[in-house]
């Protein structure tokens, strides 16, 4: 494995990650949109709010991460990349603004004409998001993105390959969500919100799946570099990644939610990873190869200390945060709590 | 910022690609907005630490109160901040691929390791806020530490990529090619530490006379209790400290400028041509080529710039015309800088004079509307001290390597998302403000608590208290 392939894998394992858990936080937007009116959606806003609150701002920081491997490691892919898809970043970059800006505000807001406002720009925004980095992805991975940058503005990330990747990623985060949120609701002792949300869970589920399926022929006949590794080097992890998706909506049938977070995030990280080895050994697939993008030897070496670095302090400290939000005393209703 | 706007408008119309006006325009507004959170995040924490301790040390509610509050402000603060960050990480690669694209491996480096610091302020920033009343207190109290720490990790980084800007090396230019990286050099530049330490006792002083501020208009008020005084009196001393410190650091920096930036100290000095003994010049605009309006204080300059009753200041005339700054915006901010830093270190000593020859000035009217302007003023200095080093800095994105109009994007299309970045900036800065101060409302009503105002956690105590609030 050359250097430059190390690096990628370390910077995936963030893509990896930002998937997995900013994901589960970008999908709650989506159980906040339809969660009905002030009265009715209440609980359930405040399960969103006690759920992603502690853990949002640092299950960001992933994204940071990507950028900064990405412009470190590989600067002339970085470069083509924010050239070409000005306008689906920028747009994602809206909803993070959004999403971030109006869940502070939304929480502290004085009253319920305000909460509503606030909320309903902090859920849609959340929607926006995982929506414009997918068709960030269905364009780097259907090679729309020249190596030299300023791609078509808009044909590259305006085609079948880019919208698949947006809806997927926003059924994706949705389902990871709604499992758990369902799991949140049901420790938290309050099983008539976990049975309103194990329904439509599962529904969010059998339709996104639905829909990987159906993706298949279209991204062959638009991306065949893509779609050839999905169905060749891939095809273990796709495979992986179905029956771990099957196994979650049985899991949340039978209602053991606990379990069924672990078989999600199994599911999202297989297809995930899948993406990645169905696209190696291409950082812009068909354009520029991972090798050829990476910069200087001495700060690939650089960037694996940064990776040593992180390995000891970050995340120890993210598994104390995670470990903490899922103890007793933190599970506690948000109306036990001073401050 | 709004002057900046204009005069930069002015300045850079009909040169360079098309991006690069807007492109300019948009880091300077998204990057002078976060600025000032991101003080909040550097400072506010060791703040909080101190009333935080204070309260469980010596079992001190006022100041237990004040740990509570001010921790739910910077949960609204870190909030905004986290985004307006990460708007600026897409903003390196979306206004600035010229710059990203051939020197990402260079500077890169410490932008990694500011990833991991905050990383780690994030991490402990969710268990402190979600940590009151489900923690031991001596364990939540100590989760501020890492958060502390982790500030100054990150300024060093972030500033380090400045200084870089300003100094550049680690790498060599060989037939334009970049090449011989290496990013620990470049990340320890021989300007970083002093950058550092100007931005890092900057932000204290932002925060220590922003939020000392906010009780000193609370004691004008008549609200002379306990509460107010220590809310005053503890980010006053960080500011003291700051203060204090800040023109010593600024003046062995600006000596530096002399040394590796000298069309940046002309700039600074209003120097048309080479001169020495220089003088000081106060205020002043350069007209067709010549100084109108300055005060001209003899050897002053001179003094100041190079710690010496003769040496000379560089002229603009040393710089070809080509490679000159845009001179006005440059003096005026950095003599708006200087001047507020002088008038604060002055405020400091007089209040703390005061104190010892025991008069109280916190009974005195003058001396708490000062501070509540003092506040303000930091966050103009700030402002104006990061306006010209940037401007100073210009033709060039990389000192003498890069150009900035080489370093913008080539796009057309960027004047759409300036606009987006400045309606979405000031719907954001309403809304916090309408957030911030509904939460001083209720709290001045008596909520020991903000709650959501939905679903059960909106219980009848806090309704009350909200109603309350409401009237009062």
């Amino acid at each position: 494995m050359d250097l430059s392939d190390v690096v990628a894998t370390a910077m995936f394992t963030g893509v990896v990650l930002y998937g997995l858990f900013g994901g589960a936080d970008f999908g709650s937007g989506f159980w906040d949109l339809t969660a009905g009116g002030a009265r009715r959606g209440g609980r359930l806003r405040v399960l969103i709010d006690h759920s992603i609150g502690p853990v949002w701002e640092a299950n960001h920081v992933w994204l940071i991460y990507i950028l900064v491997f990405l412009w470190t490691a590989y600067p002339s892919a970085f470069a083509a990349i924010m050239t070409t898809l000005f306008i689906p970043m920028s747009l994602a970059l809206l909803g993070i603004v959004l999403r971030g800006a109006d869940f502070a505000f939304r929480k502290y807001s004085a009253t319920i004409a305000q909460a509503r406002l606030f909320g309903a720009l902090f859920a849609g925004a959340s929607l926006i998001t995982p929506f414009f980095f997918g068709t960030v992805v269905g364009a780097i991975a259907s090679g729309r993105v020249p190596a030299a940058g300023y791609g078509d503005l808009v044909e590259s990330w305006v085609n079948p390959t880019s919208f698949i990747g947006g809806i997927l990623a926003v059924g994706t985060c949705s389902f990871l969500a709604g499992v758990f949120l369902t799991a949140d609701a049901a420790r938290s002792g309050d099983p008539a919100l976990a049975e309103y949300l194990r329904p439509r869970t599962l529904a969010v589920g059998v339709v996104t799946g639905a829909l990987a399926i159906a993706a298949i022929a279209p991204i062959r006949r638009d991306a065949p570099t893509l779609g050839d590794g999905l169905l060749g080097r891939a095809l273990p992890l796709i495979v992986v990644s179905a029956a771990a998706g099957v196994i979650t909506l049985v899991l949340v049938y039978r209602r053991r939610f606990g379990w069924a977070r672990v078989s999600a995030l199994v599911a999202v990280a297989a297809i995930v990873i899948g993406w990645a080895v169905a696209q190696t050994p291409w950082i812009l697939v068909d354009e520029m190869l991972i090798a050829d993008a990476a910069g200087a030897r001495s700060t690939l070496i650089a960037l694996l200390v940064v990776v040593a670095v992180a390995a000891v302090t970050v995340l120890p400290a993210l598994g104390y945060l995670f470990w903490l939000t899922q103890t007793d005393e933190w599970a506690r209703d948000e109306t036990a709590r001073t401050g | 910022m709004v002057f900046s706007a204009f005069a930069e408008l002015y300045l850079a119309s009909g040169e360079g690609p098309p991006g690069l006006l807007p492109a300019r325009q948009q880091m300077a507004f998204s990057l002078g907005w976060h600025i000032v959170l991101a003080c909040f995040g550097v400072a506010f924490p060791a703040m909080i630490y101190v009333v935080h301790r204070r309260g469980i040390v010596r079992d001190d509610p006022v100041a237990l109160g004040l740990a509570k509050r001010w921790a739910t402000v910077s949960a609204i603060l870190f909030a905004i901040g986290a985004v307006s960050g990460t708007v600026l990480s897409l903003e390196m690669g979306l206004l600035w691929p010229g710059l990203m694209g051939r020197y990402g491996d260079v500077l890169g480096l410490p932008f990694a390791f500011e990833g991991l610091s905050f990383f780690i302020e994030a991490i402990f920033l969710g268990i402190y806020l979600y940590g009151w009343g489900r923690m031991p207190p001596r364990r939540h109290l100590a989760m501020l530490v890492p958060m502390a720490v982790a500030g100054v990790v990150g300024t060093f980084c972030v500033v380090s990529v400045n200084a870089w800007m300003n100094n550049p090396t680690g790498f060599r230019l060989v037939d334009g090619e970049v090449t011989d990286v290496d990013p620990w050099r470049a990340m320890f530049n021989d300007g970083a530490f002093l950058q550092f330490a100007h931005m890092w006792v900057g932000a204290f002083m932002v925060v220590g006379f922003v939020v000392s501020g906010v009780y000193a208009a609370g004691l004008l008020r008549g609200r002379r209790d306990e509460h107010h005084r220590l809310g005053f009196t503890v980010p006053f001393v960080f500011a003291t400290v700051a203060a204090i410190a800040q023109p010593l650091i600024g003046h062995v920096l600006g000596m530096r400028v002399h040394d590796t930036q000298p069309s940046k100290l002309a700039a600074f000095e209003l120097a048309t041509h080479t001169e020495g003994p220089a003088p000081l010049r106060m205020g002043g605009l350069l007209v067709d080529g010549e100084v109108v309006g300055a005060l001209e204080i003899p050897r002053l300059g001179s003094i100041i710039a190079r710690n010496s009753l003769t040496a000379p200041i560089p002229g603009l005339d040393t710089v070809p015309p080509a490679d000159r700054p845009p001179v006005n915006i440059t003096h005026l901010a950095f003599q708006t800088m200087v001047g507020i830093g002088t008038l604060l270190a002055l405020l400091v000593v007089v209040f703390w004079l005061a104190r010892w020859l025991r008069h109280d000035p916190l009974a005195n009217r003058w001396f708490l509307r000062v501070a509540v302007v003092a506040g303000p003023l930091a966050v103009l200095a700030l402002e104006c001290g990061w306006i010209a080093t940037e401007v100073g800095r210009q033709p060039w994105t990389v000192w003498r390597v890069l150009r900035t109009a080489d370093a913008a994007s080539t796009s057309t299309g960027l004047w759409w998302s300036y606009t987006g970045v400045l309606l979405v900036y000031l719907g954001m800065t309403v809304g916090a403000i309408v957030v911030l101060r509904s939460m001083t409302r209720r709290w001045r009503a008596g909520a020991k608590s903000i709650a959501s105002p939905y679903g059960p956690g909106a219980g009848p105590v806090d309704e009350a208290q909200r109603a309350v609030g409401e009237r009062g």
